[in-house]
């Protein structure tokens, strides 16, 4: 049985959404609202366990009044409100930011991104050829660059870091969503071990000094990785799969249940493939785990294939 | 919070820096920063750990701030660092010879933003750690001089143009009556409107503010009685006082002539404005490249303290408490976004805050809080000693009051020069003297690097709010920066996308990767080339600002195509190139 908190009875603020009324409880976001009324608005930097970083601006609906448009993930509705999710505004803003994430980032592991892009006609490589990776980006210092010639787009292209046997950090992927960081911090695991560091297109999350993760405060939680929306953040198992070229997703089957190692209860999810479980996740709407979990729930299931 | 810490050690040095601020929290870590930074010139892995321990702060979370500052270096390098400024109105003067000369004489230099003293460019700073640390500025900075020993470069005491002019009100005390001595400021006029303020009570000010009609000279034109209505409206009694000294828009340069020249009409001010929001303590957030204006305003400070015009029962009015904290920025000029500041000030990156809530509900430390600029702020006892009926009717009828502009590139007399506003951008140009001898005025761009271009054909433009926003300019934070017929045009847009992208704070994607792509595409269209792609780089140069100005998160991203814009649609710049 799942115990569903009810809180306080909430007001309802009507407004209206692509010329339908739509009506919503107090404190929802215009996203709420029009997923409620069935609109599909792409995200990318929003997290279902997560507050909204607001970083992605993939979201950006027009609302009347406002002189910018406003990220439909983080405002709230307000009675009488006019919101427009499809008008010229919004699909250039969709269609650039999404050129922009594709010329500086590898989204080949970002789930329906390619969608998203065929649809607003986005194409990234107008910017030009992809500059090749660089292995500075930990050192570049605020405030200065190296003056481009603009004959290549300046990316984030960079070596993997493998510095641990649980989990892989592939910044080349990486858009800066903060969501890792959210939940390595006070918003979930109050570890801390990561950051957003550096400024402006150098900005990158790392740890203290950039020092590997076993020097860090990391406790290998794996909660980056769960809410890790580009494949960034990968399990080191599926990272290898990946290189070998042996992961595959539609051999996978997903089984949800309960792991064993305390008594606190947690949901895990386990992803195997040909009888192998290749990695653990939790279900976000558990109330136990809302996606999290421990060391062990996370990654202490090798003995289960000790046959 | 229980949390993990470095294995590293700090040194003795190290230590003492940090330990001589005292217990803290949190919200000392840019002090602390500073402190390791000043005293061993750059922040090692030891310094870091003992700030987090002292503070308690995660160290990851430390480091992201301390390598999100410019003036910060997280690697070892050497005590003395030079900053040469090769940003807008430096570069239409010269500051090439003097990186060509630092260079000859073998003299390591990093490349620096607007330094804020176009008036005097180029100009280059050197900060020598130490202690104490010093910072020296030299400027006008020329070849022959610049590799002398910093110690003995000596700078020229503030001066404007207009200097002991008459008529002048903001500017009537700069360079006239001695800066460092309270009882000069209380002759030439100080405090007799924090008099009449405690007289007319917090209502009363705030209503003489709210109907002199002054808006915010920061760039963003906000009735400043309305926001401080809105902070005394809010139920929170907590409430904070911010002055965004922070100056860093490429060409602004008034803001630090106000405190090197009349520190204590600032704090005269923000007393003042504490008294009629209930604020009980403010803060100065002063740019960091500002050294001689943080000795001077911290000298009026202390002495205001001391004297009790800061502190408890200010003036002997009892209850009335008021206190200034200066905040010294480390190289950021996002930091002068109004909620960028607040995370500045309370230890976490410099990134802006998603609006609503607005400061006057949620601001520094979650409580209500008024953000204003210094020359806003100065207007401040000038309404309060001559009424705003008087104040009312100077200027025009939407734009009251006197108005600060900072002249520079190639006029003969740059400086900051005071006017009413209405006065035409022309008159204002004759004022400084005009372009030099022999040469023709080519364009101005007029509001900063955040504002835009106007052409020889428009100086008659009335200098207002409203005449700028009809003729689709603004007057942003009153730069006029001229240039003539021999400025490299081209040169100067791409200096002004690579300050953009150089200041992004990362956050939001559209400014993040957007301020990258337009400084690419401007060097092709500049350097003459092409993608294989063989696009249109003025429409994708479009679609990006567009993008930009409706999508970012803030002011920066939002007005980072301006002056490119104007200076293809105004100008026709770019145009034969590509």
């Amino acid at each position: 049985m799942t115990i569903v908190g009810l809180g306080l009875p909430r007001r309802l603020v009507e407004f209206t959404v692509d010329g339908e009324a739509v009506r919503v409880p107090e404190g929802s976001t215009i996203l709420d609202a029009c997923a409620a009324a069935g609109k599909d608005i792409p995200t990318l930097c929003f997290g279902d366990t997560l507050e909204p970083a607001n970083a992605c601006r993939v979201c950006m609906v027009e609302v009347e009044g406002s002189r910018t448009l406003v990220p439909s993930c983080s405002r709230k509705a307000e009675p009488g409100m006019v919101v427009r999710t499809e008008t010229d505004r919004t699909r250039l803003s969709r269609k650039v930011v999404l050129e922009l994430l594709g010329s500086a980032t590898d989204l080949s592991t970002t789930p329906d991104v390619a969608g998203w892009m065929a649809e607003c006609g986005a194409e990234p490589e107008r910017f030009g050829p992809p500059a090749p990776a660089s292995d500075d980006r930990d050192d570049r210092r605020p405030g200065e660059h190296e003056i481009p010639d603009g004959l290549t787009a300046a990316t984030v292209r960079q070596p993997v870091k493998v510095d641990n046997e649980l989990y892989v950090r592939d910044y080349g992927k990486c858009i800066q969503c903060y969501k890792c960081v959210d939940a390595c911090g006070e918003q979930w695991q109050n570890t801390f071990a990561i950051t957003m560091a550096g400024r402006g297109f150098d900005a990158r999350i790392s740890t203290e000094f950039a020092n590997p993760l076993p020097d860090s405060a990391c406790v290998y939680c794996g909660n980056c990785v769960e809410v890790c929306p580009t494949g960034a953040l990968s399990f080191k198992r599926e990272h290898d799969k990946r290189e070998a070229g042996t992961w595959d997703e539609s051999r996978q089957t997903a089984t949800t249940t309960i792991c064993t190692f305390c008594g606190v209860g947690c949901s895990l999810t386990l992803h195997v493939q040909d009888n192998e479980i290749v990695k653990v996740t939790s279900p976000h709407e558990s109330s136990v785990t809302h996606g999290n979990l421990c060391i062990k729930g996370r990654f202490g299931w090798q003995h289960v294939q000790n046959r | 919070m229980d949390l993990r810490f470095l294995n590293a050690e700090p040194t003795d040095a190290e230590r003492h820096a940090v330990d001589a601020l005292g217990a803290g929290s949190r919200d000392q870590l840019l002090p602390a920063l500073h402190a390791v930074n000043d005293r061993v010139g750059w922040i090692s892995q030891g310094a870091l750990n003992h700030i987090c321990r002292r503070l308690n702060v995660p160290p990851a979370e430390a480091y992201g701030v301390a390598s999100f500052y410019a003036l910060f270096s997280l690697k070892e390098r050497p005590p003395r660092v030079v900053h040469v400024c090769t940003d807008l109105a430096c570069r239409v003067n010269g500051a090439e010879a003097v990186t060509e000369a630092f260079d000859a004489a073998g003299i390591g230099w990093h490349r620096s933003p607007c330094l804020g003293v176009c008036e005097r460019a180029p100009a280059a700073l050197a900060f020598e750690a130490g202690d104490p640390a010093e910072g020296r500025l030299l400027a006008p900075a020329t070849p022959s001089e610049i590799t002398r020993e910093p110690s003995t470069w000596e700078e020229a005491p503030v001066s404007v143009p207009q200097q002991g002019g008459p008529g002048l009100r903001l500017l009537r005390r700069v360079g006239v009556v001695e800066p460092e001595s309270l009882d000069a400021y209380r002759a030439a006029g100080g405090y007799a409107a924090l008099r009449n303020a405690l007289l007319l009570g917090p209502a009363g000010v705030i209503r003489e503010v709210t109907d002199s009609g002054l808006m915010g000279r920061g760039g963003a034109a906000f009735p400043t009685g309305r926001k401080w209505d809105a902070a005394a409206r809010q139920p929170e009694r907590t409430r904070y006082l911010v002055c965004n000294a922070d100056e860093s828009e490429p060409g602004t340069f008034k803001d630090r002539v106000l405190i090197e020249g009349d520190p204590f009409a600032l704090v005269e001010a923000m007393t003042i404005a504490a008294f009629a929001i209930g604020a009980q303590k403010g803060y100065v957030y002063l740019r960091g490249e500002y050294p001689r204006a943080l000795k001077t305003l911290r000298n009026a400070i202390d002495v205001a303290r001391e004297r009790g015009f800061l502190g408890e029962n200010i003036m002997g009015r009892q209850g009335f408490s008021f206190d200034i904290e200066i905040r010294r920025g480390a190289g950021a000029y996002i930091c002068g976004e109004e909620t960028a500041i607040f995370n500045s000030i309370e230890g976490y990156r410099g990134e802006p805050r998603s609006k609503p809530p607005f400061p006057v509900e949620k601001g520094l430390f979650g409580k209500p809080t008024v953000v204003n600029n210094v020359e806003t702020l100065v207007n401040i006892p000038l309404i309060l000693t001559e009424g705003c009926e008087a104040y009312r009717r100077i200027g025009t009828e939407r734009s009251t009051g006197p108005k600060l502009f900072c002249l520079s590139g190639n006029v003969r007399r740059p400086g900051v020069y005071e006017v009413p506003f209405g006065t035409t951008l022309g008159e204002l140009l004759e004022l400084a003297g005009g372009v030099p001898e022999g040469r023709e005025l080519r364009a101005v761009l007029l509001g900063g690097a955040a504002g835009g271009f106007v052409r020889p054909d428009e100086t008659t433009l009335p200098l207002t709010m409203e005449d700028a926003r009809a003729a689709g300019a603004t007057l942003g934070s009153g730069v006029v920066l001229a240039l003539d017929d021999q400025a490299d045009l081209g040169g100067f847009l791409v200096r002004i996308a690579a300050f953009f992208r150089d200041e992004s704070c990362g956050q939001c994607v559209p400014c993040r990767i957007g301020t990258v792509r337009q400084e690419e595409a401007l060097h092709r269209i500049v350097g003459g080339r092409k993608l294989g792609t063989g696009g249109d780089d003025l429409a994708l140069l479009r679609e990006v600002g567009q993008v930009m100005r409706d999508s970012s998160i803030c002011g920066l991203g939002q007005t980072a195509w301006n002056a490119i814009e104007s200076a293809i649609d105004r100008l026709g710049a770019l145009e034969e190139r590509s």
